[in-house]
């Protein structure tokens, strides 16, 4: 007779084997942040955050970059934003499931989907050539509002369906007007968790390159008006790794880098479970 | 009242305005590309294997068939390894330990392109080149990084789904005498088959239209791909190496890989959605 293998010892097996597939996962990502991380920091001065790149970014810091970063993604929060808690709260308040809100969530999923260099090539043709605004920084941030709305809808809409029925029929019972229970009851309780989908938005935006750099030029002079090229600090990082400028200067802006995606993420998450916690709280109430 | 019915419309203006972006940009890449397709024909034009833009010829077959191995390969590495870490957190280990992982999956979502295909470029690339031979930049390096950078997906999605199953099912197997993990794979698995499937198409969207960090490792020379250890250009990487200076006709044809690449990911998206709304009723 042929020994069978007991059906404890597949599961011992398959067990084993994801455990290990799990751990070599995370292990790998703490790889990819630690090669960086380690190469970098140690090269990370004041001077390199205040200085202008010299010699093509030979040497030098990246302050014009890190400029550029920051004007480039408040301006796509700020156009995003409205659009998506606006999208949220038709959704949510508004309207009932139909075939309009079916049409909305096919689009936001659709959108959501679109490679980021789709997104560049849109915003070339549309922002940077047919509405003339140019390699600028109003071109490359409303290319990037357009990308981190679906984003910003998803946890809109995610925050404002978590808020009790009852607040909204505690309001209508006082007598206010449905825009009077959006502004007072809705958009106060929903914030926390608006916040989060806007600090996710600016994770996306920091680190974007495929979409700013057929948008927004490559420029690293300091802007002096929204129709300056600029350039982003993941911008500048991917130009000095692939032209091999300095791999130096590539590891240091690599590592200022995750060190700004690590603190944006971090708080998103902390203030997500305090959100959580506290609407959780709420419901038991 | 009319102020009510006013900021309706507002509203709903505002909310129309996820769709028509995409309208939007449907229509202007299609605009710039389908003439070109149109003047060479779309059978040259998918079907060639010539792409010199100096020369007026535009055949895209071979960044189509790069494209399809990378994504390929992503898949073979990005699957067992996604639907094994959702398993992973669902069923083999504690809530709290779970609580732990979820945010640094979410922390792989959120790390830069740029950094995947520069870490591809520093260690795997090398590795590739010294062991295995040949260029180092490579389908099989591309396949790597792309298999990890996808894995968000695949986790976030199969997990949610595996986690919407009725208590009931795992009770039930286990109730039967089966094992964990019988009931793991005979389960729960097939319970949350539709989830996992779109979980699986939308990372191969991701894999598809990822573009900075397969420009940093793949070496990009235009070329059917005959092994793993060949150098390959996809159809995103060359839209990202040449638009910069591309013009007229040029300029055209990479519109137009824009409107492939468009299509393709437009029908893998609706695909999923259909899987996914499947499974729900």
């Amino acid at each position: 007779m042929i020994a069978r293998i007991s059906r404890y010892h597949t599961q011992k097996a398959a067990k084993t084997i994801i455990w290990l597939g799990a751990f070599s996962t995370l292990a790998v990502m703490v790889w990819i942040l630690w090669q960086v991380l380690r190469e970098g920091v140690p090269l990370l001065r004041l001077g390199f955050f205040l200085d202008s790149p010299h010699q093509m970014g030979r040497t030098g810091g990246i302050f014009p970059t890190i400029i550029g970063t920051a004007v480039l993604t408040a301006v796509a929060i700020l156009i995003a934003t409205p659009l998506g808690v606006g999208t949220a709260i038709y959704l949510r308040e508004y309207t009932r499931e139909g075939k309009i809100s079916r049409m909305i969530r096919f689009g936001t999923d659709c959108l959501s989907g679109v490679p980021s260099i789709i997104f560049g090539l849109f915003g070339f043709v549309f922002f940077v050539i047919f509405l003339r605004m140019g390699w600028s920084i109003l071109s490359g941030g409303l290319t990037l509002a357009t990308m981190i709305l679906p984003t910003i809808i998803c946890t809109a809409e995610e925050a404002i369906k978590a808020i009790p029925n009852s607040f909204r029929e505690v309001s209508y019972a006082l007598g206010g007007t449905r825009w009077q229970t959006i502004v007072k009851v809705i958009l106060p309780n929903a914030l926390p968790g608006i916040f989060t989908g806007v600090l996710l938005g600016v994770g996306r935006s920091v680190g974007e390159t495929a979409a700013i750099i057929l948008t927004a030029g490559s420029s690293f002079l300091m802007p002096t008006s929204l129709f300056s090229p600029v350039r982003t600090m993941a911008i500048h990082f991917y130009i000095l790794a692939r032209e091999g400028i300095s791999m130096e200067m590539a590891y240091a802006t690599g590592a200022a880098l995750i060190l700004l995606i690590l603190v944006i993420n971090t708080i998103a998450n902390w203030l997500l479970h305090r959100y959580v916690r506290k609407l959780e709280g709420k419901g038991h109430a | 009242m009319v102020k009510e019915k006013i900021l309706e419309k507002g509203f709903l203006l505002i909310a129309l305005s996820s769709i028509s972006i995409l309208a939007l940009i449907a229509f202007f890449i299609f605009v710039e590309g389908v003439p070109l397709i149109w003047k060479i024909g779309a059978g040259t034009f998918l079907g060639g294997d010539r792409w010199f833009p100096s020369q007026g010829s535009f055949g895209i077959y071979p960044m189509i068939m790069g494209s399809f191995f990378v994504t390929l390969g992503a898949l073979i590495v990005g699957v067992p390894l996604g639907v094994g870490c959702a398993i992973f957190l669902c069923e083999l280990t504690p809530r709290g330990v779970a609580m732990a992982i979820r945010p640094m999956i979410q922390l792989l979502a959120a790390i830069p392109s740029v950094i995947f295909g520069f870490w591809g470029l520093m260690v795997l690339v090398p590795m590739i080149r010294s062991h295995l031979g040949g260029p180092g930049l490579s389908v099989l390096a591309g396949s790597l990084v792309l298999g990890l950078m996808i894995l968000p997906t695949i986790i976030s999605i199969s997990e949610d789904s595996l986690r919407a199953l009725p208590r009931t099912f795992k009770e039930g197997a286990l109730s039967l005498g089966a094992t964990h993990w019988q009931t793991i794979w005979r389960v729960l698995i097939p319970a949350a088959r539709s989830g996992i499937v779109a979980s699986v198409i939308l990372g191969m969207g991701r894999a598809i239209g990822e573009t900075m960090a397969m420009i940093m490792i793949l070496g990009n020379a235009v070329q059917m791909p005959h092994s793993l250890l060949d150098s390959a250009r996809t159809l995103t990487t060359n839209i990202g190496i040449e638009m910069g200076y591309a013009t007229g006709d040029h300029r055209q044809a990479l519109f137009a890989t824009g409107v492939i690449l468009f299509l393709i990911i437009m029908v893998l998206n609706s695909l999923a959605m259909v899987v996914s709304r499947k499974g729900k009723t």
